[in-house]
């Protein structure tokens, strides 16, 4: 159970990591990591809505947010591999490489596709990041307060 | 998951499904008409029609019921996969998927309210073969008479004896389709 769990945690991250790409970088990493085999759809890429929940502070009742446009689909290698993609967005070749990426996770070019594709995608990602919290932290404005002479 | 299961959806879903939803409603406006659908498949024993219509009507809003015989590991991963569609027991089922014996008794099934007459289960009974012989069929939708082949006819005269409410059935043969609304009369073919 615990290695299932580790399974499924390591592919919710990469799932997750090529739904938030951008799909123009995507589409470069993977030009770049060699030639991609032939599929099989079990799905074709089809758009609809999906409801967004959240919870207040992360931890209240859940709520919903609102409604955003995700792209999904689901294709099969010929060795038998299947993998899902669901991206965020209205383009169906970025479903169809998430798919494909994660379909070819689960062979064994696993190690030369996280080299080429998914880790870039994360330094970007990360980098981002720290480039946002650094702009928030700059305009951060501390409030404190002096002793009040009452006495 | 089963490999099988993951398989026999449409290729072109907006085609595929705007005509299979064109038959499917053209059979259940002239009831004993006729209709050929396929683009879908399921695992055995399901027909490809009655696989291509649940692809075309049901949807994650609809509960079906799988009558034993149809129900499953396989096509219940495929219900989950391609319809996304809860499966229930009778009294909640608006689709019930099954061979006419496993789909009995009739009265297990909700027939709509008087409010929402529309609140009913539409039967698909899957049927060995169709034909245009056996019972006759008379009413909306049709000119004179229709014939068609029913697995029985007293338990579709009671069906449209509850009219306005009652049950409506699809029967699907390989690739063939036919329909009978509750409004449809039924009586023995001469």
């Amino acid at each position: 159970m615990t290695m299932m769990n580790t399974e499924n945690s390591a592919r919710q991250a990469w799932m997750g990591l090529l739904a938030r790409a951008p799909a123009a970088r995507l589409a470069a990493l993977i030009d770049g990591a060699g030639t991609m085999p032939a599929f099989d759809w079990l799905r074709v890429p089809e758009i609809g809505g999906v409801m967004v929940r959240g919870r207040a502070g992360g931890t209240g009742a859940p709520f919903n947010l609102g409604e955003m446009t995700v792209t999904r689909c689901a294709l099969r290698l010929s060795g038998g591999q299947v993998g899902h993609g669901y991206v965020q967005g209205r383009d169906k070749t970025h479903a169809e490489q998430a798919a494909l990426v994660d379909a070819l996770m689960q062979t064994d070019r696993a190690a030369d596709l996280r080299a080429k594709v998914l880790t870039p995608l994360q330094n970007t990602r990360d980098s981002a990041a720290t480039t946002r919290a650094a702009k928030a932290a700059a305009t951060r404005v501390e409030f404190f307060t002096m002793v009040r002479g009452e006495d | 998951m089963d490999q099988q299961a993951l398989t026999g959806g449409f290729t072109a879903p907006p085609q595929q499904s705007a005509h299979a939803f064109r038959a499917a409603l053209n059979a259940m406006a002239r009831p004993g008409t006729i209709e050929h659908i396929s683009g879908g498949s399921a695992p055995a024993p399901v027909s490809p029609a009655a696989a291509t219509l649940l692809l075309t009507l049901a949807d994650g809003e609809t509960p079906i019921y799988l009558a034993p015989g149809h129900n499953n590991a396989a096509m219940r991963d495929w219900v989950a996969f391609h319809l996304g569609a809860p499966l229930c027991d009778r009294a909640q089922a608006v689709f019930a998927l099954g061979d006419w014996d496993a789909l009995l008794p009739l009265s297990d099934y909700p027939i709509g309210t008087a409010e929402y007459p529309d609140r009913n289960t539409t039967l698909i009974v899957e049927m060995p073969a169709l034909a245009a012989r056996g019972a006759m069929l008379t009413g909306p939708g049709i000119q004179d008479k229709a014939l068609i082949s029913l697995p029985e006819i007293a338990a579709f005269q009671a069906n449209h004896a509850l009219f306005p409410l009652g049950l409506d059935f699809y029967f699907t043969a390989g690739t063939q389709i036919a329909a009978l609304p509750r409004s449809t009369r039924v009586s023995e073919g001469k």
